[in-house]
């Protein structure tokens, strides 16, 4: 199984000189499995390159997995191209509301004002899914979905292929509530879902002096990720979420910080960046 | 690996931060948190006890219960736990002090989705001048 990052910036596309070097587009992963197939985990502005990357070679079937339906994993859908080709078959698959379907809320998102298009009127063939609670197939890659702790209906997912696993959290606060460094495990947020994980793409929004003012905004310190990381022994750690007030040199102070923390070899903890690909294997 | 229902976990998290008494239990009834002001009634720190199952931790609190006509099956969090539906009652208890407590309970099921129960939480709080016959109220 291989990764590439399209977008690892959270909450607003922040493009610019200061953020050059890892990126300004919002969350959007792109998963292949071994067998090929093209699976895009969330639809921020990061989508938009995908979809033009593809080009004409884009596969008859895409599954585009949302982690929630906030602005920045979503914002690019109406910019992907294949939900313009007449000859795709795109499966969105996320978390539904208490009330209301998948469908119904990303309608909302394709409807004017807020886009000119009606998601009943896009050409390509859509079919929507609410997340299953069990582990369901998608070729070769096993995907499994989990609520976690975030704002509004959110879920992480963990993507197995070829006894590998890909865990994605892109937004999430493990810590609130709870003293990460004594808390038994099993009362952690996502903790089941990024265990023994190979490679684990995690929120890591703020530093430990931002955080005391955005507590229940959703997002990590830095300081909860590499926690997290370690108490669910993840093998990898990948800095995903990055603030869009961050440039990329307090990116790069913030790596420092998490490698002091992280303890173990160095490269066991990255910055995401546009374009990153990332075996997993 | 297991992990608690991020319902649950959100549940303690709020008994965490109350100033009222709050028990959490799964959809086993296990009696999974209680917080702080819980002790005042159990007269023990969760982190003494560990989580406990349905078949014991009842023990702990009809030994204190005082109300007439007042029996495990109809305490609020059982109601909630067997018939999935919310419950308030007001009833006495004796603290493990010897304290006589009047105390309000509403107890409500906890579902992570429409088709999912995950377990029940109960809030007690005192109720000042309450009725000292003992009788009972609510349902």
């Amino acid at each position: 199984m291989r990764a590439r990052i399209w977008g690892c910036r959270g909450s607003l596309a922040a493009p610019g000189p200061e953020t050059v070097r890892y990126g300004g587009n919002t969350s959007c992963l792109e998963v292949r499995p071994s067998d090929g197939r093209l699976i895009v985990v969330d639809a921020g502005t990061g989508a938009r390159n995908l979809g033009i990357a593809l080009g004409d070679a884009r596969p008859e079937r895409i599954d585009i997995l949302l982690s929630h339906l906030h602005l920045d994993h979503i914002e690019g859908l109406g910019f992907f191209g294949p939900v313009w080709d007449s000859g795709c078959e795109v499966h969105i698959w996320g978390p539904p509301s208490p009330l209301r379907s998948l469908r119904e809320d990303i309608a909302k998102y394709f409807s004017p004002p807020l886009f000119p298009v009606h998601l009943d009127d896009l050409p390509s063939h859509l079919v929507i899914h609410d997340v299953p609670a069990a582990e369901w197939e998608l070729g070769a890659a096993r995907i499994r979905a989990q609520p976690i702790n975030h704002p509004g209906p959110t879920v992480g997912y963990r993507i197995e292929d070829e006894g590998k696993t890909l865990t994605y959290i892109s937004d999430h606060e493990p810590a609130l509530g709870v003293d990460l460094q004594t808390v038994s495990p099993d009362w952690v947020s996502g903790y089941a879902l990024a265990y023994g994980t190979d490679v684990l793409l995690h929120d890591a929004q703020y530093t430990e002096e931002e955080y005391p003012q955005r507590v229940g905004w959703g997002h990590s310190s830095i300081s909860h990720t590499v926690t997290f990381a370690l108490i669910t022994k993840a093998r990898r750690l990948i800095m995903f979420h990055h603030d869009p007030m961050h440039s990329d040199a307090q990116l790069e102070a913030m790596l420092l910080r998490a490698k002091e923390l992280w303890g173990r070899e160095p490269d066991g903890v990255v910055l995401s960046y546009e374009g990153m690909e990332i075996d997993v294997t | 690996m297991q992990q608690k229902s991020l319902v649950l976990i959100l549940a303690r998290d709020l008994a965490e931060k109350l100033a009222s008494a709050m028990f959490v239990v799964d959809h086993e009834g296990t009696l999974v948190y209680f917080n702080e002001p819980a002790e005042r009634i159990l007269g023990k720190a969760f982190s003494d006890v560990g989580p406990l199952p349905l078949a014991e931790w009842p023990r702990a609190v009809t030994s204190q219960l005082a109300s007439e006509g007042l029996t495990l099956e109809n305490l609020p969090l059982f109601v909630a736990l067997r018939d999935r539906e919310p419950s308030h009652r007001e009833f006495n208890i004796t603290t493990v002090d010897g304290s006589p407590l009047s105390i309000a309970a509403t107890a409500f099921p906890l579902f992570a989705r429409t088709d999912e129960f995950v377990g029940a939480a109960s809030i007690f709080w005192e109720v000042p001048g309450a009725d000292e016959s003992g009788s009972a109220k609510g349902s």
